[in-house]
């Protein structure tokens, strides 16, 4: 083949792409089906959401905030409650914090999920994604049952939760929660050892630990990589100190690790709903907090462990009713900068794979 | 020609069409002429509505599988939905883009809807139902077949557009690796029949279900299995998609394309699947012939039920695996289903020259 000439070319993928999850456009440099180099495009998702904050009072930032990242709208309404909280002092009674962290793990579980849908969609199995979903909408019937909404719930606000659980919460939850148990037998029957899946999963886009931890990656992707971290465990907030469970960690940091990951943290998640459904208490669901609470001066930065990892609120406060700046951190975005540094020489199908494993959501991205 | 028409027996009917022909006096370049124009028609308007009925019952098997209904607006489950799909498919603005190759552009979709449909003039859809019984049979759809991944190069090509390109490209490199495979696994029942004419394929199987190939241990099973997995592959489907591959490539070499134009290669698709099911049956099957010796249905009857029983595989395999990879593609032909097809290959000719087989 010595006389013939080739050359590299650019491939727009997305904005418009079935799987850049969103309007996410990697600009790649491909020399046939071999990627050669990534330039990921960001901003079509742009809303402002930091800068609309600042307009607003805290309480009328959580509905904002459900916007941030959709998927786990009620970590973003966790984060920005804490945040304005720790600002102004505000003490949570007790059994909000455990309707809060049931709230957490079950959206926790709904966003992992999707991602086993997704992921297995963009490697080209069809069938998962409605298995997912499926399993999700049992629990999305939940925080409709509880706080009327199913995506952006404005359920967790400063000083505890908007209303109290429904009577037959508590029992749907726990049958919600049996029934996921023992569909993950079905999900990890139909992947686990698919000898395809394997072959396209296994040794593919490996992330170094260190180069995780220098671009900022957290949540599951680190986990996989072998890096034991979790922010419930490591920078506690709200109660999870009082359960038992463990941060669940994988060797090996291909795209299989990363899919086996989020398997597995759906099952301590299980493990936490079901010590907290059985732990709680009567009593308040929320503290006294005035609508216009005037925090007094200061910062602030309150993180919690996302399904896409670290989500941070930083908030600082001249002591009047509207923060003075707002800034969130995403998971997302570490893991899309991180991308161009792991995920090329591979083949465009790979990088499909090794995409879909990071569970990029966009507008915590672009914010 | 005439004599008793079996119950149910479609070529009696034929056979009773063309005396009626014959009786108005045309002379003989003519009368088959008429004679083919006439099946050909009627063979497009019948595959036309089997690849309208796979792409609804597709759409039911994916449903049902993923827990869903699929369609049910339209009509008893939804029946008349892809009709419906057509139609408006029919009515879309045929989008062109401007930097086409025209020629390239226009031909490809119609080269792929035409080859697709060709193959099934030396199918026999039942005693005495086929076109046209040709001596090179099996030849002869195996080349006329591989055209359609030429379309599919030239959609990819005349599209203009890097995603059309890279789907274009790997079907042309999917269609040359297993070409050989699903050759070599045809080759062993041609060892054994002697001959390359369809017809002669399936009497070899006549009698009871033992005599077809596919029980015929231990090379039958062997070329049956490699070659559904080089025609899953050959008919560009799942888990051997890659030339469409929607994750990767939006939709590969037909993403330029709209309106008819797209549904030309979405029809051709679901011919093909048929098309390697038939010959699937054909070969291995027993074609039109029933399990046990005397048929109480009618022959076609017993072919369609073992082909939608053959694309019903094809189907599960598609809502059940994820995609190979480009390579992973290569490597598996090349290094797995080459081999043994030509191990096969071997085997079958030692057991036909020691003569160990019934």
């Amino acid at each position: 083949m010595g006389g013939l000439k080739t050359e590299e070319f650019i491939v727009n993928m997305g904005p418009q792409h079935p799987s850049t999850h969103g309007v996410c456009r990697l600009m790649l440099t491909m020399d046939g089906e071999i990627v050669k180099k990534i330039e990921p495009v960001i901003g079509y998702l742009h809303r402002a959401l930091e800068k609309i904050c600042e307009n607003r009072t805290y309480a009328q930032c959580i509905p904002i905030s459900d916007r941030f990242e959709y998927v786990t709208a009620m970590s973003c309404n966790q984060v920005f409650s804490m945040a304005a909280e720790r600002l102004a002092g505000i003490e949570i009674p007790e059994r909000a914090e455990y309707i809060r962290v049931i709230m957490l793990e079950l959206n926790r579980i709904a966003s992992h999920l999707i991602f086993y849908g997704v992921t297995a969609m963009d490697i080209g199995a069809l069938t998962p994604f409605l298995y997912g979903l499926r399993e999700r909408e049992a629990i999305i019937d939940l925080f409709e049952m509880t706080c009327g909404q199913r995506l952006t719930y404005n359920y967790i606000r400063p000083g505890g939760v908007s209303k109290d659980l429904p009577k037959e919460f508590v029992p749907q939850c726990r049958s919600t929660i049996a029934m996921i148990k023992e569909k993950l037998n079905d999900y990890e029957g139909l992947l686990n050892e698919n000898p395809i899946w394997l072959a396209r999963t296994k040794g593919v886009g490996y992330l170094d630990p260190k180069l995780a931890i220098a671009y900022g990656v957290s949540g599951p992707v680190l986990r996989a990589s072998g890096v034991d971290y979790d922010i419930r465990r490591d920078d506690p907030y709200s109660i999870y100190d009082r359960f038992d469970w463990k941060v669940c960690t994988r060797p090996n940091g291909d795209t299989y690790d990363r899919y086996l990951i989020r398997l597995d943290e759906i099952k301590q998640s299980i493990k936490i709903i079901e010590q907290a459904l059985d732990g709680l208490p009567e009593g308040n669901i929320k503290a006294k907090v005035s609508p216009n609470f005037k925090p007094p001066a200061g910062e602030n930065y309150a993180r919690v462990e996302n399904s896409r990892g670290e989500l941070g609120t930083y908030m600082q406060s001249t002591g009047e009713k509207k923060p003075l700046r707002v800034k969130m951190r995403g998971g997302s975005f570490c893991q899309l900068q991180a991308l161009p540094h792991f995920g090329t020489e591979c083949f465009i199908a790979d990088l499909v794979a090794i995409f879909a494993s990071l569970d990029i959501i966009l507008p915590e991205v672009d914010r | 020609m005439n004599g008793i028409i079996a119950f149910g027996e479609l070529h009696g009917v034929f056979a009773w069409l063309y005396d009626l022909l014959a009786s108005t006096g045309l002379s003989q370049p003519w009368l088959d002429v008429v004679r083919y124009t006439v099946l050909g028609a009627m063979m497009f308007v019948v595959l036309a509505l089997i690849a309208l009925f796979l792409v609804w019952w597709e759409r039911k098997i994916a449903g049902h599988i993923q827990q869903r209904f699929g369609p049910m607006r339209n009509g008893w489950h939804g029946w008349y939905q892809t009709i419906a799909d057509a139609v408006k498919l029919l009515q879309k603005e045929d989008i062109l883009v401007d930097a086409r190759d025209k020629m390239v552009f226009f031909w490809a979709p119609v080269l792929c809807f035409v080859v697709a449909f060709l193959a099934y003039i030396a199918i026999p859809f039942g005693e005495g139902l086929i076109v046209a019984d040709l001596n090179i049979g099996i030849l002869y759809i195996i080349a006329i077949t591989t055209f359609t991944s030429i379309s599919l190069l030239m959609a990819g090509w005349g599209s203009n557009n890097k995603y059309a390109l890279l789907g274009g490209m790997r079907s042309a490199a999917q269609a040359v690796s297993y070409e050989v495979p699903l050759v070599a696994s045809i080759l062993v029942i041609i060892l054994f029949v002697g001959s390359l004419s369809m017809v002669d394929i399936v009497n070899a199987q006549s009698g009871f279900m033992y005599n077809w190939f596919i029980f015929r241990v231990p090379f039958g099973p062997i070329a049956f299995v490699t070659y559904i997995i080089a025609a899953t592959a050959e008919a560009n489907r799942t888990p051997f998609d890659i030339p469409e591959a929607e994750q990767e490539l939006v939709a590969g070499y037909n993403v330029e394309y709209s309106g008819m134009k797209f549904a030309m290669f979405f029809l051709a698709e679901f011919v093909n699947g048929f098309t390697v099911s038939a010959i699937a049956v054909t070969l291995f099957l027993g074609g039109w012939h029933g399990p046990l010796d005397g048929s109480f249905l009618p022959s076609w009857v017993w072919f369609f039920l073992k082909t939608f029983a053959v694309v019903f595989l094809l189907m599960m395999f598609r809502w059940t695996y994820p995609r190979l990879r480009v390579d992973q593609l290569m490597e598996f032909a090349w290094k797995f289903l080459v081999p043994v097809t030509f191990a096969n290959l071997i085997l079958g000719a030692i057991i036909k020259y020691a003569g160990w087989y019934w």
